[in-house]
């Protein structure tokens, strides 16, 4: 199904909710509305036509001019192969962009959706502080537990000492700011 | 050793003992089963058949800190995995060594600046006998390092220091 297709469906389905669909260049996407961003997951996975049943990746982004955090999910649907030794092919592809406020990043959790989601978004709300609502276990998952700050922030300062240990040389504080 | 450690000036007796004991630690530096990152690969192949670290009595990889001698620091260190390293090296036994293997644990390599979360340098952490720079260092590199590391053990004694002439006490 052509891209084109697929966003026409969830533009259908959710004419309130999809507010921007992006359909040229090789990454064609979606924004929705955060709000109701688990329901759009839902039938993403489970209308007939779709079928989007593999979360390949949740990328998240800091907009530091709009003051935005996005969540950026990217959808594979798997076509089953005819004959038994046959391979998976993908029949469908779509992005999925969810935007939120940057001061108060609240985007619904899709880890009962895809369990893929679980430790994705775990590290989106390690490295950008991106609150997943309704995450079974949204913890630290890269940086050390009692870590401060979500380091992929761009405007994220370095620490100057952790556990004792020098952090941050001379040379490194003086880095020109993004 | 401590118990002889620094109880005997350096003669014959003491010398030759030395000998006997540099030689049986320097020929048998045990490392620790221990790669952090993409510099474990290149330990992995030093140790395997090509360049056999058995040759130099360095090759058997111990699963546990308690029976290790050296710990080769191989690869990038992070704050998180700093805790772990300084436990794992107060949990091995003296005589204990580490190597410090590759830019990253030399000073943090490639993640000096901009690595928010990579510890500037395993020398931050823990004491590091020989430093072996590469990203990644060849195996002959590795061994190389161990070499000098032999020679460090070799020069080793047990012998109190010369005592450094301490200025004279004012009589009273």
């Amino acid at each position: 199904m052509a891209p084109e297709e697929i966003l026409k469906i969830l533009q259908e389905q959710f004419p309130e909710d999809v507010t921007e669909v992006v359909t040229e260049g090789h990454h064609p996407l979606a924004v929705v509305k955060p709000q109701r961003w688990h329901d759009v997951a839902l039938f993403l996975r489970d209308d007939e036509r779709l079928r989007f049943e593999w979360l390949r990746c949740i990328s998240g982004v800091d907009h530091l001019e709009e003051k935005q955090l996005t969540a950026v999910y990217d959808l594979h649907a798997m076509q089953r192969p005819d004959t038994a030794d046959g391979i998976w092919t993908v029949r469908n592809e779509i992005a999925i962009r969810v935007n939120t406020d940057r001061d108060n990043p609240h985007i619904p959790s899709v880890a009962d959706v895809w369990a893929a989601a679980n430790w994705h978004e775990r590290e989106a709300y390690d490295l950008l502080g991106i609150l997943f609502d309704g995450h079974p276990n949204l913890t630290r998952i890269l940086c050390c537990e009692d870590w401060e700050g979500h380091p992929l922030r761009k405007d994220y300062e370095q620490p100057l000492e952790f556990h004792g240990i020098p952090a941050v040389t001379e040379y490194a504080q003086s880095r020109p700011q993004h | 050793m401590s118990w002889i450690e620094n109880r005997f000036e350096d003669n014959v007796i003491i010398t030759s003992l030395d000998w006997a004991i540099n030689w049986a630690r320097e020929s048998s530096i045990w490392p620790m089963t221990f790669g952090i990152a993409c510099c474990a690969i290149e330990m992995m192949a030093t140790g395997a058949a090509r360049w056999d670290l058995d040759r130099f009595g360095a090759g058997a990889f111990r699963a546990t800190p308690r029976q290790a001698d050296l710990m080769i620091v191989a690869g990038t260190v992070t704050y998180k995995m700093a805790d772990r390293i300084r436990r794992l090296y107060n949990q091995m036994p003296e005589p204990k060594w580490v190597i410090a293997m590759g830019a990253c644990t030399i000073g943090g390599g490639p993640y000096f600046k901009h690595g928010y979360h990579v510890v500037k340098g395993v020398d931050l952490v823990v004491p590091v006998d020989v430093y072996i720079p590469g990203c990644p260092p060849r195996p002959e590199s590795l061994i190389e390092g161990i070499l000098r590391l032999r020679d460090m053990i070799r020069h080793q004694t047990v012998a109190r220091p010369p005592e450094t002439p301490q200025p004279a006490a004012a009589s009273a």
